[in-house]
């Protein structure tokens, strides 16, 4: 007589601790083995898209904050490049390293918030602590700069819309000095923690071919071995200029592509952002940030495509201009939209514990996947 | 590497009329026909020359391009015209890049899927039917991915209008 | 027939009382103590404000627990719904009953006191998975059977080294093991036992090595970090409490803290000297011998509070395991080691 066994639908609904915002997964398991993960999106749909062919081309850029709310610095950064490709607009060389400088400390910002909360998930409380209380000190920095904590509608299209306090970049070279120990005692604590390396090495493993054939981008493409970051491979702004390594999964503590790569990936992600901010803090050169802001955008009619390296990988945003004040069509090609969507190829046949760990080392914002 | 119009020769070699033009624009395209998307993505995936591997975007466009005239409410509808779809692909090695675009009737859009091949373009393309109402032929699932699944409307046209009630809640304020 | 039950009644009181007299401001010091903790190790505060200090931040939070609404879902079993939380509770304070706190009280002095206390505590096992069950939601299900199973194989390491410290010991009552490990530190059994021979010295990394098991699987018992998965939040959001509210989510709160003494008090009994001091006695030097009593109270509560210490310490420090590892390092680490060990100092107690 064989016992009959039947697989529960658990939904992962909603409102969950560890879903990183308003994601609904519906798992169908037996037993504790998953055997299939459905995401339900648009939780979180607000339309952006359809908002800025009501908007002019400058209007849009607090919006863009709003995308990936955890780094606004990128988004921003993202769409203004855009814009200056479509009106083929040059900006000075400050503009130019102000925003390197500040795009880089928002990426240590979102790598830290994604490092704290992963180790959350897997069950670990204190690092969250440590890693929010170095992002109090970036974000108190970006606040000074911008006035804002959070979401900061610092770029303009063509400029920046402020220019640097004074001190501000002895305040930037002494986190930057302080932060090192931080990392460390980071990896003493999590990253080669025996528990930790258990729950996340073998785990979720994602083979490049799978990756690249997906779309994933930024550091889960890296972890799985494929060394693209468009920083070096398509350098925009002035990236080119700078002496910066691209970390890429190794396998060190299980195979390639796993749990622990991705999340390592990101560590190391951080000590190399921090290089590019030393990098630059002490060439900034002198000039206006508002010059070349121009009066009015009415760019001609076309189509461009304009992306950046953000935090969480590509970002994208593809704006159809037809000649007038309003784009026409402004598509954003979100990384977290196109990361998420391999989540059931690499879940199937993990326990319900791993679909936790996974998720949180995918590291998806909700603003960003629904828009 | 080659530049954009050798992709163009080559393509136009192997696949003759369908492949229609070679547009230039800041970012230029080749507007292609809707009925060999799939056969063209295969070509480009695994031929010597071309091995694009990587689907960055799949997004959709309202042309525009038809009659408006309005309807007994007062509302702005659009007949005839065309709906866009605009492809992009890259190759990791050189980061070369290659668009397509292509262009079907507002009243009966029906394009080819792609999503068995470039596993990346799956939700795009349901996001393009979610928002325009672009049918995408041997889909593994097309259904709605940002909207609830029961929503009646396609919200990214032109003349899209907001429906009164949804589910008997009342939709719009102003 | 009246005195009988005059007679019951008063030692009832009496071997009950004093523990409620403890326990139950334990349970409140507890979770005080163990919020401040965790804020010192991450860099922050804890609570300041109820209070000097936020000494009463747990009677302000006990005072809202006790108002709040009791929600009982409709679909739940009620009955069980409410019975569960009673027998968490029970099975977690009636393990006091046997515990000495010092050579002039003990709530109960039974023969049988270790295994009476590991009986006892099983009962836990029953509660949670009623709560579960009852509770008709797939998460709490989910905690249930995963705690079930936890608390029951890491039950097997518990008593073979129970065991093998009876073997050494040769008794099963705890205030005879406790009498026995008197005078200095070194007679403890953590350092062999009380009698000065070859067999203690030789004994010394068995019993070290079973007292590690022993704290290990102990962990396991209460459910706390890293084995804390049946109450992982970040999972299944709150496990076989998920449905609980009001006075009833107290009660498993509580019992949770209570527990911890409990095994924090039988480690310190069986391994550590129970009552003993580690050097000689104040009330011996200044000639009062009724200090005694309360000197070894004090000395008891300090080493059971500090496995408590090392039981938070140890939450905020590690990440959580898997339900495969957890079971994995029981059946296929902790078992065997505690099988052999036993094995051995069988042997070397009969030399």
């Amino acid at each position: 007589m064989s016992l009959k066994t039947e697989e529960l639908v658990l939904n992962m609904g909603p409102q969950h601790p560890s879903t990183h915002g308003v994601l609904r997964l519906e798992l169908l398991v037996d037993g504790e083995i998953v055997k299939n993960v459905t995401p339900h999106l648009g939780y979180l749909h607000r339309c952006f898209e359809k908002h800025t062919e009501a908007m002019q081309y400058f209007q849009v850029v607090p919006y863009t904050d709003r995308l990936d709310y955890l780094a606004s610095m990128g988004n921003n950064f993202g769409y203004v490049l855009t814009i200056e490709k479509l009106l083929n607009l040059k900006v000075p060389e400050r503009v130019e390293y102000i925003r390197v400088i500040v795009a880089e400390l928002q990426r240590i910002a979102s790598h830290l918030v994604a490092i704290g909360t992963f180790g959350i998930d897997v069950g670990a409380f204190t690092p969250f602590l440590f890693c929010f209380r170095d992002r109090e000190i970036i974000l108190n920095l970006l606040e000074e700069l911008t006035g804002a904590r959070f979401l900061y509608n610092f770029m303009a299209v063509g400029g920046l819309n402020y220019d640097l306090p004074d001190g501000w970049t002895e305040k930037v070279k002494d986190f930057a000095k302080q932060f090192r120990n931080t990392i460390k005692e980071l990896n003493d604590l999590l990253s080669f923690n025996k528990i930790f390396i258990e729950r996340t090495a073998n785990v979720g493993i994602l083979p490049a071919d799978l990756a690249i054939n997906y779309g994933i981008s930024g550091p889960m493409l890296r972890a799985s071995g494929v060394k693209y970051d468009i920083r070096k491979n398509a350098p925009y702004s002035i990236y080119d200029r700078f002496d910066f390594e691209i970390p890429v999964g190794k396998g060190l503590k299980g195979t390639v592509g796993d749990t622990w790569d991705r999340y390592f990936v990101r560590v190391l992600e951080m000590e190399q952002s921090l290089n590019i901010v030393e990098q630059a803090i002490d060439n900034i050169p002198e000039g206006d940030v508002k010059e070349a802001i121009p009066k009015k955008i009415k760019p001609p009619v076309g189509t461009v495509y304009g992306r950046v390296e953000n935090p969480r990988g590509e970002l994208g945003f593809f704006v159809v201009s037809d000649g007038g004040v309003n784009p026409f069509r402004v598509k954003v090609r979100p990384p977290s939209f196109c990361n998420l969507s391999v989540i059931n190829e690499i879940c199937k046949n993990n326990l319900v514990s791993d679909v936790v760990a996974i998720l949180g080392s995918i590291d998806i914002v909700l603003g960003e996947v629904d828009r | 590497m080659k530049t954009l119009n050798e992709f163009f020769d080559l393509l136009k070699n192997q696949f003759g009329e369908a492949v229609i033009e070679l547009k230039q624009d800041i970012d230029p395209y080749i507007i292609v026909s809707a009925d060999i998307m799939d056969k063209l993505v295969e070509f480009i995936k695994v031929n010597d020359d071309f091995k694009f591997d990587f689907c960055t975007c799949v997004s959709g466009v309202d042309d525009a391009n038809g009659t408006k005239s309005k309807d007994e409410n007062g509302n702005d509808v659009i007949t005839g015209g065309t709906l866009s779809v605009f492809y992009h692909f890259r190759r990791l090695f050189d980061d070369a890049k290659l668009i397509f675009r292509v262009q079907v009737p507002r009243e009966n859009p029906k394009v080819k899927s792609i999503a068995n091949i470039y596993r990346a373009a799956d939700w795009h393309e349901r996001e393009a039917y979610d928002m325009f109402g672009i049918i995408f032929e041997n889909h593994p699932y097309l259904r709605r991915i940002l909207m609830p699944y029961d929503w009646e409307g396609h919200p990214l046209r032109k003349d899209y209008q907001n429906p009164e009630f949804y589910q008997g809640i009342k939709i719009s304020y102003n | 027939m009246n005195e009988l039950l005059k007679d019951i009644l008063i030692n009832v009181l009496l071997a009950a009382a004093p523990l409620f007299l403890w326990i139950l401001p334990y349970a409140l010091l507890a979770v005080y103590l163990e919020r401040k903790v965790s804020a010192f190790m991450q860099d922050r505060l804890g609570p300041m404000r109820v209070g000097k200090y936020g000494l009463l931040q747990t009677i302000a939070d006990i005072l809202k627990l006790l108002q709040k609404e009791d929600i009982t879902a409709d679909a739940v079993d009620k009955k069980l719904f409410n019975f569960a939380p009673v027998l968490v509770f029970i099975g977690s304070y009636a393990a006091f009953a046997a515990i000495p706190f010092s050579s002039i009280y003990i709530g109960s002095n039974i023969d049988l006191g270790i295994f009476y206390i590991l009986a006892v505590s099983s009962l836990v096992v029953a509660g949670l998975l009623l709560g579960a069950w009852a509770s008709n939601n797939k998460y709490s299900l989910y905690g249930g059977l995963r705690t079930a199973a936890q608390i029951v194989s890491y039950e097997i390491p518990t008593a073979i080294v129970v065991l093998s410290l009876v073997i050494v010991a040769g008794t099963l009552n705890l205030k005879e093991m406790s009498e026995a490990q008197t005078a200095n530190i070194f007679n403890w059994y953590i350092f062999g036992g009380p009698e000065l021979s070859l067999k203690k010295f030789i004994l010394i990394p068995f019993l070290l090595v079973a007292a590690v098991i022993y704290f290990i699987s102990s962990l396991a018992e209460v459910n706390r970090t890293p084995f804390d998965i049946p109450e992982a939040e970040s999972e299944i959001i709150g496990g076989y409490h998920t449905e609980y509210s009001g006075m009833k989510f107290a009660f498993f709160f509580l019992a949770e803290y209570a527990n911890m003494f409990a095994v924090s008090a039988v480690i310190t009994v069986l391994f550590f000297g129970g009552y003993q001091s580690p050097f000689g006695y104040l009330g011996n030097l200044l000639n009062m011998p009724w200090l005694i009593g309360l000197e070894q109270i004090f000395w008891f509560l300090f080493k059971g509070m500090l496995f408590v210490f090392v039981q938070m310490w140890l939450r905020w420090t590690l990440p959580r395991l898997r339900v495969d590892q957890l079971m994995a390092l029981c059946w296929r680490y902790l078992i065997p080691i505690s099988l052999v060990n036993l094995v051995i100092i069988a042997f070397i107690s009969l030399l």
